[in-house]
């Protein structure tokens, strides 16, 4: 148990990395031993460890991204021992923490596969694709100032609600990830649900739809066989539902837009 | 590219085809199923020779045969299209250590090895029956008399029943609807959603109707040969003279 | 050189309006030949870089993340203040106005605070448009709640993560328009020096994380928005990249550093438990409405309890402090943030610490759980409790959280003046970068309120009265002063790499974090900032000769980046020291033990230390030189506050 708890056993673990040099370079699993690990520490915490232990050798630690180490930045994106952000249901990699593995385990840390996501370094990967795509149309076109009244349009609060939930996607890339097909549908159809829901994001509709899936597919990501491994690994519990209201929105767009091209 | 072709070949509109075509295939599985049931009536075969005939010949059905083709051909290409995308967006390194089946179901994952499953028992069911009973040059069929019809048709049950005496025959068979039943397992909920079909009040009903559908479906097809398998009063009838096991191997014996 | 806020004259109420009339402004068509360089995407920068490029500027917007979204303002939890007075409770723009001077102990600039609340409801408007989907009632209209150091209910939200919604809205915005080609994006690039040109901002240097490159880029104008620099205390709530870089990178390039000592701790955070520990996570101050602070009421208990010899379950009523409610009555449990951060403190300073690192005091919700129910506690508090959980793997239902404070804002930031220019020509300073709005203290929800104020609705007016007076001719790094910059980042790498010595770049972050938090704190005192000052010296000559660094830096290097943010660190940490020093008064974050009521709260000296302390950077290794901006305050009266 945490802090509180002094009989907390430290363990010692086998972990098995994936290291690569960069971009263009073969990479391969290492294998490396820690000792002393806290139950309390984080996961990305015992990486720490590691990583000091091979600077102070002289050796290069391993890249990863992580940042606020809470849960809502979507840096890290570690799969471990075959899992997108590791066993714990609902959770990112840094907030998962060591009190679920047991002294002498053995674990294997690799980056996210997908070949839109090329690997920059050993566990960093390159997820700009998303930002991509939302650049294709995942925003309202509204210039600052000139906006009406906040309270000017009443949302039903169902919808206002279903909306957030959709928006709380932290672009983590963990649905691609575990996605059998490196689909990021779960991840466009998030934001194509939030602005389809809000009476803000009807104006563009039809054309954000089109183009943020056009976009997608460019990008080289799979297409959705509603596997539904995406939603399970997402760590902040985006529904499968988003998918299906983007088919809906995609198909309805397609038929109905003024777009020939 | 038109918009319709870069509709259907985006990503969504190719789930869409798949999805339309699937759900159009499991109405014609309910069909034929009806029509396999007929087999097992104790009437020596002239109910299910009576519809044989019926769906050979009856122009409506003659045209949605057609329609059925094209929906199995493009239901197959798109599939194989899909899983040959998905891989290739997969990259060339996969995960050392995978462990999907944590986070979704088997047949989900699988999809596209049942549908070639399916694909390869579809080519042997479709030479055995089919092919025979359209061309006679591939077997063709003996012809019996059935009440309701004033003119003799081709005695497919006496096929059904020769094949369904072979084990290995009946085996495939069985092994081809378990492969069927988690086709359609994932299958049918998923045409929904790709259809954007997708409601917290109807959702759940449409799960376990689909659930229900492949079990049901599955089971009674396997049923079948099974039966006829075990029960000896399905039996081909002397006149054909002529067993698949002869007709998969043998140059057919046409006899009229 | 003489500060010049540029205080518009008039009555405050208008002093806003009539700036914006009197500002010069860049013709459309011209707006298209100015280059401007906004460092930083979260709140404040992308909101900026978005609005901006939506004028017609041509942006070049820079991020040391892999994506704009990643930046921390996307944690902010609360909620963001608006005076939109939705609720009918007596709110406006003025009651937001005095309450973040007052909240901000008196050390803020009214005319810029005054400012802030009139553009706060603009804020809310152009969020909603965006399609942040913010809290409503059932009737379609927008939610709010209260927040601390208000009376009325002005704050919005979006659940907890407030931040993360406004922050995908102005990422939003700021796609939008790399999508036009008005903002050309450059992530995984971080700023490493200001060049300057004649004095102007004429650009930056900046590092490819990829792949080590050193780059120049060149603008007319600058903006940084790079964030706070709460990580000089190695554990903070900022996020693991946040850092003073950028900021102190254009300090050294002559921007005054404004109130570096004014820092806050938050009371309610997740405490350490090991040496290992790399960040503390917040949660809501919203707790200590219903759990009751304690800590066991002798040595003798607390150490028993560390020990695990006896149970917190097992610690009888008679054995437990409930310090808050003993000291304060009146408020109780609900002190404000730095009175009860301080109180947890000297608990535990006086050994009566629990948990095994002894740092962390008791959040018991068992009575209310007795009250009400375990149900009703947790549709208030859910989402909390099972982060709590999450993190420290105890059940908060059936045993008291443990909490301690933790660093996670600095009010203090480069001196701007009203039109948030630095005392650098073309350098702009937005959100939590620039000291401004909240003086010795900030107020929960006002963070996320300012950095959308900078952005939107500040930055696209003044910025252009600079820029037209500016010629319109393309600016570029032909000028020497650039070869020169790069010259110098590119020596200081190579020296970091060069050292090959023993020590890694966290080791000397965590001894410094060590001495901050010890000596320049929750409490100071002028004996220990002396201390710290030395030691803080000694260990940046450590560093700059036994620190360890492994590969190169032509490649992905996250060492060699966390190693030259320790290095500033190192630096501002002592300038902290040093500001903490010169103010001999206790205010809003700035607690000096030496300054307090007979009852232990902050005495401020507003004779003497109502100013500004803007220091100047007089070169490597000299004192900084103070100068000070004095404080005048016609709007509000001071008074001091008491929570007996």
């Amino acid at each position: 148990m945490a802090g509180s708890n002094p009989n907390a056993k430290p363990m010692n673990l086998t972990l098995k990395v994936w290291r690569q040099k960069n971009r263009v370079s073969e990479g391969g699993i290492v294998d490396y031993k820690v000792k002393d690990i806290s139950p309390d520490m984080s996961f990305l915490e015992m990486l720490d460890v590691l990583n000091e232990d091979l600077l102070r050798q002289g050796q290069e630690p391993v890249a990863f991204d992580h940042d606020c180490r809470e849960g809502i930045c979507g840096s890290c994106n570690l799969f471990i021992n075959g899992r997108a952000h590791g066993p714990e249901q609902g959770t990112t990699t840094c907030q998962l923490h060591m009190r679920k593995f047991s002294d002498g385990d053995t674990i294997t840390i690799e980056p996210w596969r997908a070949a839109a996501f090329p690997i920059n370094k050993d566990l960093s990967v390159d997820r700009s694709a998303f930002d991509r795509i939302i650049q294709a149309g995942g925003y309202v076109s509204i210039n600052t100032g000139g906006t009406p009244d906040a309270n000017e349009i009443p949302i039903p609060k169902d919808i206002a609600d279903r909306a957030f939930e959709a928006a709380t996607c932290i672009g983590c890339g963990a649905c691609v990830a575990a996605c059998k097909n490196a689909s990021a549908m779960l991840f466009v159809s998030a934001k194509v649900s939030q602005l389809a829901l809000l009476p803000q994001g009807h104006v563009e509709r039809k054309t954000r739809v089109e183009n943020m899936v056009a976009q997608m597919d460019l990008e080289g990501f799979g297409a959705c066989t509603n596997i539904g491994s995406c939603a399970a690994e997402c760590p902040v519990g985006i529904s499968l539902e988003n998918i299906a209201i983007l088919n809906q929105e995609f198909l309805s767009a397609k038929a109905t837009s003024n777009n020939l091209a | 590219m038109s918009w319709i072709s870069k509709t259907l070949t985006s990503s969504i509109g190719r789930k869409i085809v798949m999805a339309t075509t699937g759900l159009f295939l499991c109405s014609f599985l309910v069909v034929h199923l009806l029509i396999n049931l007929q087999l097992l009536r104790h009437d020596g075969g002239a109910s299910f020779n009576f519809w044989a005939e019926f769906m050979g010949t009856n122009p409506v059905i003659r045209f949605m045969e057609i329609v059925l083709m094209l929906g199995f051909a493009v239901h197959i290409y798109q599939g194989l299209a899909l899983a040959y995308h998905n891989k290739k967006a997969r990259g060339a390194q996969g995960y050392v250590v995978n462990h999907s089946e944590q986070n979704s179901q088997w047949s989900s994952r699988n999809m596209a090895l049942l549908g070639t499953l399916l694909l390869i028992f579809l080519i042997i069911h479709l030479m055995n029956f089919w092919v025979r009973s359209r061309f006679d040059a591939f077997g063709g069929l003996a012809m019996v008399k059935v009440p309701n019809m004033d003119h003799p048709v081709g005695d497919l049950y006496s096929v059904a029943a020769a094949s369904f005496k072979i084990p290995w025959y009946v085996a495939l068979y069985a092994v081809a609807q378990i492969a069927l039943g988690y086709h359609l397992w994932h299958g049918f909920r998923s045409g929904f959603q790709t259809l954007g079909l997708k409601h917290p009040k109807y959702t759940p009903a449409v799960y376990y109707t689909g659930y229900a559908f492949s079990v049901v479906i599955s089971v009674l097809f396997a049923l079948v040969p099974i039966v006829m398998f075990f029960d000896d009063q399905y039996q081909p009838r002397p006149a054909t003279g002529q067993t698949v096991e002869q007709s998969l191997t043998e140059e057919p014996a046409v006899l009229r | 050189m003489v500060l010049d806020s540029k205080l518009p004259e008039g009555p405050i109420a208008e002093k806003w309006e009539k700036h914006k009339f009197n500002v010069k402004l860049v013709n459309p068509s011209n707006k298209r030949k100015y280059d401007i360089i906004v460092v930083g995407t979260g709140l404040a920068g992308a909101s900026a870089a978005a609005s901006l490029a939506e004028l017609g500027y041509n942006v070049k917007a820079f991020t040391y993340h892999d994506s704009p979204r990643r930046a921390h303002s996307i944690a902010a939890q609360g909620g963001i203040n608006a005076a939109k007075n939705y609720q009918n409770d007596g709110d406006s723009i003025y009651r937001l106005f005095y309450d973040t001077v007052k909240g901000g102990d008196y050390r803020s600039r009214e005319a810029n605070v005054y400012r802030l609340a009139q553009v706060s409801v603009n804020i809310i408007d152009q969020c909603v448009a965006q399609g942040v989907p913010f809290a409503r009632e059932y009737g379609g209209l927008l939610a709010n709640r209260s927040f601390g150091g208000a009376q009325v209910s002005r704050t919005f939200y979006a659940r907890g993560q407030t931040g993360q919604q406004l922050l995908l809205g102005a990422y939003s915005a700021l796609s939008r328009q790399v999508a036009y080609g008005k903002v050309k994006l450059y992530t995984r690039s971080e700023m490493l020096d200001l060049v300057t040109v004649d004095g102007q901002a004429r650009g930056i240097i900046t590092r490819n994380l990829l792949t080590g490159e050193i780059e120049q880029h060149a603008a007319h104008a600058v903006v940084l928005a790079t964030g706070g620099y709460g990580n000089v205390f190695f554990l903070s709530t900022n996020a693991m990249y946040c850092n003073a870089t950028a900021a102190w990178r254009a300090h050294k390039k002559g921007a005054y550093f404004a109130n570096p000592c004014f820092t806050q701790i938050h009371p309610t955070c997740i405490p350490v438990s090991g040496d290992y520990q790399s960040k503390l996570t917040l949660m809501s101050e919203s707790l200590r409405n219903d759990g009751r602070v304690w800590v066991p009421a002798t040595k003798e208990t607390a150490e028993r309890l560390r020990k695990g010899e006896i149970d917190v379950n097992d610690i009888q009523e008679d054995d437990r402090d409930y310090f808050l409610e003993r000291k304060y009555p009146a408020f109780g449990n609900l002190v404000p943030r730095d009175v009860a951060s301080r109180n947890a403190k000297q608990m535990c300073d006086e050994g009566k610490g629990v948990g095994s690192t002894g740092l962390a005091v008791y959040l018991d919700f068992a009575d209310v759980i007795k009250r009400t129910s375990a149900e009703a506690v947790s549709q208030k508090y859910g989402n909390l409790f099972d982060m709590y959980a999450k993190i420290t793997g105890e059940n908060p239902y059936e045993r008291p959280m443990r909490i301690y404070p933790a660093v996670h804002y600095t009010m203090g930031g480069l001196w701007v003046d009203y039109n948030l220019q630095t005392t650098v020509k073309g350098l702009y300073a937005t959100g939590e970068c620039n000291f401004s709005d909240h003086g010795a203290n900030r107020l929960g929800a006002s963070a996320l309120m300012q950095g959308l104020a900078d952005g939107y609705f500040v930055i696209p007016y003044t910025i252009g009265d600079y820029l037209a007076s500016t010629p319109p001719k393309p600016v570029t790094t032909e000028d020497p002063a650039f070869a020169e910059a790069t010259a110098a980042v590119q020596a200081r790498v190579q020296q970091m790499m060069s050292i090959n010595g023993t020590r890694t770049p966290d080791d000397f972050h965590k001894k410094l974090g060590n001495l901050m938090w010890e000596y320049c704190g929750m409490s100071r005192n002028a004996e220990g900032l002396r201390f710290a000052k030395q030691e803080i010296a000694k260990l940046r000559q450590e560093f700059w000769s036994d620190l360890k660094l492994a590969g190169t830096e032509t490649e992905m290097n996250q060492a060699l980046e966390k190693a030259g943010r320790v290095a500033d660190f190192l630096e501002l940490g002592e300038l902290m020291v040093d500001d903490a020093l010169d103010r001999n008064e206790s205010c809003g974050g700035h607690f000096r033990e030496e300054y307090q009521t007979p009852e232990g709260e902050a005495l401020r000296n507003d004779d003497d230390y109502a100013y500004v302390a803007a220091w100047e950077y007089m070169g490597d290794n000299q004192p900084e030189k103070l100068n000070k901006e004095e404080l005048t305050f016609e709007n509000v009266k001071l008074t001091q506050r008491s929570y007996k």
